[in-house]
């Protein structure tokens, strides 16, 4: 009876989600009164994880497991969980474990909730709060079988200091053969990813043109933000579909959403609906964005972008 | 090639959700259901097989009678046959579970699901599909080409993509990219003519298992209103960014 927190890693560096991870973990743990196992595969430091609560981890040190296979890794995790004998297992939201965790809860027989938002509220039965309907509901959900898989959404707990001990293991899973191999791997470089980013600098149709992109890449560059951009944007070409955020496009659960010229649709809305805190700057009065949005500046994006931008540097150049 | 494509029927993007029986149950009144969008792509993407590479082409669901209408626009679509599975989903594993069943009696060759549905986002059909029937499985699929027994997969992953090889029998969960929105189709009428004679196969639930339940629906409280800030007062923005909201 341990709760099992999957920690994800690239190129022996933990992923941005980690701590986030641990801390959810710690406190699951302690409000089950179990013990918490923190699992990482090629990780060259663990000692970080003991700021957020790990006090046992269980390493993995396999130069196999360094590219991405969903069904060795699935394989994998369910090793270390029965042999840790853990009941709840911690999983991300990001892309990879999303796409491993269907096949760990086959090979626990466990059940698997996805993009949950809090600690559970009831233990008997186990219940958790989970997002439904992209973002316009959430559900109280029961999982009845005895292993239990929890997806955590991103930026919904947050990553809570608490210093603790490790003791670290060595764990050397078999694994198993590979069926699908991996031609190539591209990455946009020196550019922060949409999943990785604290803030979203995102542009629609009210910028004209592509051409006209600099305005928000200047931004996304002064706040250290991913670009990204509606559906008729990626629709029209003038930027990369691997922008498109919302409903058909990416997730973003980000601390800042900056939105520039986007309406605000509903499919829009729903995909970045989970994003602390959103911004718009839309020159139109009605754009439905305002009704969603913390933060509104009524205004034309070529006048008010490239102001705010240099208040911006002014003010990073201060508090740096 | 024989694909099959899993058809979740979900309420139209655009529609308001409400609940009903003390906020339990999904509140179906006055809402509009459609092929789950990523199934769409998958379909859609399932035709040009079909036009190019003479594939033939069923469509699942696991649901009430309900559901007959969006299975009949995949038919009209241009899909060959339609499954329904008799049973009202439990939780993403029921539905999975049912539609694995189906496949180990009616092997297909690929089967096309969506990478999530709009209304459970749970993203876990085509994996426990796939891990149930120990079938290769490759999701956020963004394209894909398919030769004599090989697929070549485009996979979206954080901040870039890869491109994967396998081997038939595979499972996919496409998105957007498999075919763009401009490539969806509208049934003509010819087609919805002919999807009435298309077979349409209404399957019984057997072993009907389920891991999780949803037991109560909840809305996002009302948000606060907007704060407008004049664009000729940029510096209270970024003193409410650092002050108040703490994100710079």
């Amino acid at each position: 009876m341990s709760v099992l927190a999957y920690i994800e890693s690239s190129k022996g560096k933990f992923k941005k989600n980690a701590f986030e991870i641990v801390s959810y973990s710690s406190a699951l743990a302690n409000k089950m009164g179990v013990e918490l196992v923190v699992l990482t595969i090629n990780c060259d430091d663990n000692s970080e994880l003991s700021k957020y609560g790990a006090t046992r981890i269980i390493k993995i040190t396999n130069p196999e497991l360094e590219s991405f296979d969903a069904q060795i890794l699935s394989n994998v995790i369910a090793q270390a969980v029965k042999s840790t004998e853990s009941n709840y297992i911690v999983v991300s939201s990001s892309v990879n474990s999303r796409y491993m965790s269907p096949l760990l809860a086959v090979e626990l027989d466990g059940g698997y909730v996805s993009n949950v938002t809090e600690l559970p509220s009831k233990l008997e039965p186990f219940t958790i709060k989970r997002t439904a309907f992209t973002n316009k509901a959430f559900c109280d959900t029961t999982i009845e079988s005895k292993i239990k898989i929890i997806g955590l959404s991103s930026n919904a707990f947050g990553a809570i200091e608490n210093e603790t001990k490790i003791s670290e293991e060595e764990f050397s899973p078999n694994l198993l053969s590979k069926k699908i191999n991996v031609l190539s791997t591209e990455k946009v470089s020196g550019k922060i990813s949409i999943a990785d980013a604290e803030v979203v600098v995102s542009g629609g149709r009210g910028l004209k043109g592509p051409e006209n992109w600099k305005l928000i890449e200047d931004l996304a560059e002064t706040l250290g933000a991913a670009t990204a951009c509606s559906k008729p944007v990626s629709d029209m070409g003038w930027r990369p579909h691997s922008e498109h955020v919302g409903q058909t496009g990416k997730p973003v659960a980000t601390n800042l959403y900056i939105a520039i010229g986007i309406s605000g649709a509903i499919q829009h809305l729903a995909g970045i609906n989970s994003s602390k805190i959103k911004v718009v700057i839309n020159n139109d009065p009605e754009a439905p964005f305002f009704k969603a949005a913390d933060y509104g500046v009524i205004g034309d994006a070529f006048d008010v972008v490239p102001k705010l931008n240099e208040k911006l540097r002014a003010f990073k150049a201060q508090n740096s | 090639m024989k694909i099959l494509v899993c058809i979740s029927h979900v309420p139209d993007t655009t529609s308001k959700i409400n609940f009903s029986n003390n906020s339990e149950e999904f509140d179906n009144q006055g809402v509009q259901f459609v092929i789950n969008p990523n199934d769409e792509f998958g379909l859609t993407r399932a035709m040009w097989f079909k036009e190019k590479q003479n594939a033939t082409i069923d469509v699942i669901n696991v649901g009430s009678s309900n559901t007959e209408p969006t299975l009949r626009k995949a038919l009209a679509i241009g899909a060959d046959k339609a499954i329904r599975i008799d049973a009202e989903p439990q939780d993403g594993f029921f539905v999975a579970k049912q539609i694995a069943n189906y496949i180990s009696e009616n092997p297909y060759d690929l089967i096309i699901a969506g990478r999530e549905s709009i209304d459970y986002n749970g993203g876990m059909v085509p994996g426990i599909i796939a891990g149930l029937t120990k079938t290769n499985f490759v999701t956020n699929c963004t394209s894909l080409e398919i030769e004599s027994n090989t697929a070549t997969i485009e996979r979206e992953i954080d901040g870039g993509k890869e491109i994967l090889k396998c081997d038939l029998p595979l499972i996919i969960g496409g998105q957007k990219g498999l075919v763009e929105e401009s490539d969806l189709r509208i049934p003509n009428m010819r087609g919805i003519m002919q999807a009435r004679q298309k077979p349409f196969e209404v399957v019984n639930c057997t072993n009907s298992e389920s891991k999780t339940k949803s037991v109560k629906f909840q809305k996002p409280a009302l948000r606060e209103e907007v704060k407008l800030v004049s664009p000729e007062n940029l510096d209270q923005l970024i003193n409410m960014l650092h002050n108040e909201a703490k994100v710079l």
